[in-house]
């Protein structure tokens, strides 16, 4: 009787008739989600792309109690500790390992650290998102405790139902996770827009500081990391930029990929590249935008001499609108372009360059 | 040293999946399949460190029903000296999960005691990405993930691993045993000549259950259904760059 008393009122809370058990299933996760995210920092600040796994944390349920956990050493960790305390409402705790194991992003000592503070926290829900990072740990610390993680999250239903592309996104697949805790993800940031209410200056989360005892357990280092080699640029962040104009093999060389660079400075945008730019050497394979590069969403997608395969549309079709510029009449690109020209992309480039007013 | 690389058989990448009108799942009964493009370069990387002699022998290996055989005899072809199968019939509803696959990588590793384990860095099927760090994390060896140069020292026992992240390249370097996963720009994966095709045909597939390796295939995912897309209005073809900068500004509203 009590029990039915309970299944009702769950069934009106949630506003909709339906199975009594499933309810009663879907209520008692409701109550017992938390959710721990892994976040990175840059320059004393939380990145946007794990802004972006708080949201989907609020997804997962509206009354979720976080902790974020961040890594490393210095004043930028403690600065962007501040940061993210007061980065989302839903924020409960920051935690922080500070060390100089953790300066570094080694799949190693972090996985060890997520199954450290999983352990402790008992959390119901992991979340990190697809970057590098996240896809370089998240899976080594689900191995460590026994669980299957769900990769590139792009929507939640329910606390444990999500929605993930398959096949370079020629499938969305809907996957029910049915195993213990903690139900671990890494999330599609372009899918989760970060929140942009301003928080009350009053609701700021603690910052603990991580018991990082186990780390004398964990047997002698067998990973060291030596360095970074990154292109210095001056453009927005690829995978969170407004606007993208990439560039494809059509490009011809890397002195015509300075024409596009000089667009995106008038659009303010990204730039971005095929795997085909990238092979041939006209830019840096961290601009590869595609099924096994980055997946942008941005506001505006330009493609200059880019054919279209499926593994490069994986990477942009949800971009909100997108224009082509290609020779070919027949590419495949102009299937998924809201508007194409058919024609030299240098002289249509230019033609850009001299009529695109001066913006950002 | 021992070398193990998994492979994966998969719809081939060219192919153009459809959903099944049950929204099951995504047809491939009629589909072409090949080996995993990034399967095919942790082969190659891996005969590439046995001609370098940093490593004496190649092993492949792949789960999966008895057509994956097809994708072993492909390794084999391109030099891989001998294969195991592990003989699995996925069910489509339950999918094998890359923690099972990693538990039966782990149990073919106790076996084979490989200096090195190389995986792809993603399955174009699931495009999971993550068999090779669980696979790192149960043998508790270090991960060198989307590497896109491998330097194996042989004295020390070490490999230095160029990593393709978000930011550029980042070096790191390994204890052997490890585990690194391939990204596209590691190498150019040969083709198999005729010979080596002949040749290949007399080369042992060892043939083993997951049962016999002791592993138990749990699933603790359920695909509950898999949908489309979906579709992109049609797009309009414009004959100049005023008519785009035009419809840019007053029809997208995005300049």
């Amino acid at each position: 009787m009590v029990m039915a008393a309970a299944l009702l009122a769950g069934a009106l809370r949630r506003g909709r008739a339906g199975g009594g058990a499933r309810y009663f299933a879907g209520e008692s996760l409701r109550r017992l989600v938390s959710t721990l995210v892994v976040a990175e920092h840059e320059g004393g600040l939380v990145k946007p792309s794990s802004l972006s796994a708080l949201a989907a944390a609020e997804a997962i349920a509206k009354e979720n109690k976080v902790s974020l956990l961040l890594g490393g050493s210095g004043p930028t960790l403690h600065k962007a500790a501040q940061h993210a305390a007061s980065s989302h409402p839903l924020v409960n705790e920051v935690l922080v390992a500070d060390s100089d194991v953790f300066a570094h992003p080694l799949a190693e000592p972090w996985a060890e650290l997520l199954r450290s503070v999983q352990q402790k926290g008992g959390y119901s829900h992991v979340i990190a998102s697809s970057t590098s990072f996240g896809k370089n740990l998240l899976p080594r610390a689900a191995a460590l405790l026994d669980v299957s993680p769900v990769t590139d999250v792009t929507a939640i239903s329910e606390p444990r139902v999500f929605v993930r592309p398959i096949y370079a996104g020629n499938a969305l697949c809907t996957v029910r996770y049915t195993g213990e805790n903690p139900c671990m993800m890494s999330i599609r940031s372009t899918s989760f827009s970060p929140t942009t209410e301003s928080m009350p200056e009053t609701k700021v989360a603690p910052i603990t500081q991580v018991d990082l005892s186990f780390l004398n357990e964990v047997s002698s280092r067998k990973s060291s990391w030596v360095n970074l080699t990154s292109q210095d640029t001056e453009r927005p962040d690829l995978a969170n930029a407004c606007v993208v104009v990439t560039g494809g093999r059509g490009l011809k060389s890397a002195e015509n990929f300075k024409l596009l660079e000089q667009l995106a400075e008038k659009l303010g945008a990204a730039v971005g590249a095929t795997r085909a730019a990238v092979d041939a050497g006209y830019v840096p394979n961290e601009l590869q935008v595609g099924q096994t590069g980055k997946i942008v969403a941005p506001e505006l997608y330009i493609a200059f001499g880019v054919s279209g395969a499926i593994q490069h549309l994986a990477g942009m079709r949800d971009s909100k609108v997108i224009v082509a510029v290609n020779k070919d009449a027949d590419a495949p690109i102009f299937q998924v372009a809201d508007y194409g020209i058919v024609g030299d992309l240098f002289q249509v480039l230019g033609e850009l360059l001299r009529k695109m007013p001066d913006k950002k | 040293m021992k070398i193990l690389v998994a492979v994966k058989r998969v719809v081939d990448y060219a192919v153009k999946v459809r959903v099944k009108p049950d929204r099951t799942a995504v047809d491939t009964a009629s589909a072409k399949m090949s080996m995993n493009p990034f399967c095919e370069i942790a082969v190659e990387e891996a005969l590439r460190l046995r001609e370098a002699g940093a490593a004496a022998e190649v092993v492949a290996a792949t789960v999966g029903p008895a057509a994956s055989a097809d994708t072993l005899r492909t390794a084999l072809a391109m030099g891989a000296d001998r294969a195991v199968h592990v003989l699995h019939d996925p069910d489509p509803a339950r999918p094998l999960l890359p923690l099972a696959v990693a538990k039966i990588l782990r149990a073919l590793a106790i076996q084979e005691n490989p200096g090195l384990f190389i995986l792809g860095k993603q399955a174009i099927d699931d495009d999971c990405n993550q068999t090779g760090q669980m696979l790192a994390g149960l043998l508790n060896w270090p991960q060198g993930t989307f590497a896109s140069k491998v330097i194996v020292d042989k004295e020390k026992q070490t490999a230095t691993v160029e990593r393709e992240v978000d930011g550029g390249i980042e070096t790191i370097c390994l204890d052997l045993p490890a585990v690194i996963t391939t990204d596209l720009r590691l190498n150019q994966p040969r083709y198999a000549t005729l010979p080596n095709i002949m040749k290949a045909k007399s080369k042992v597939i060892k043939k083993v259950t997951p049962a016999e390796l002791n592993v138990d295939i749990r699933s603790d995912m359920e695909v509950v259904q898999v949908d489309e897309p979906p579709k992109r209005k049609a797009g309009v073809i414009l004959s100049s760059v005023d008519e785009l900068l035009d419809k840019l500004k007053n029809e997208a509203r995005v300049l």
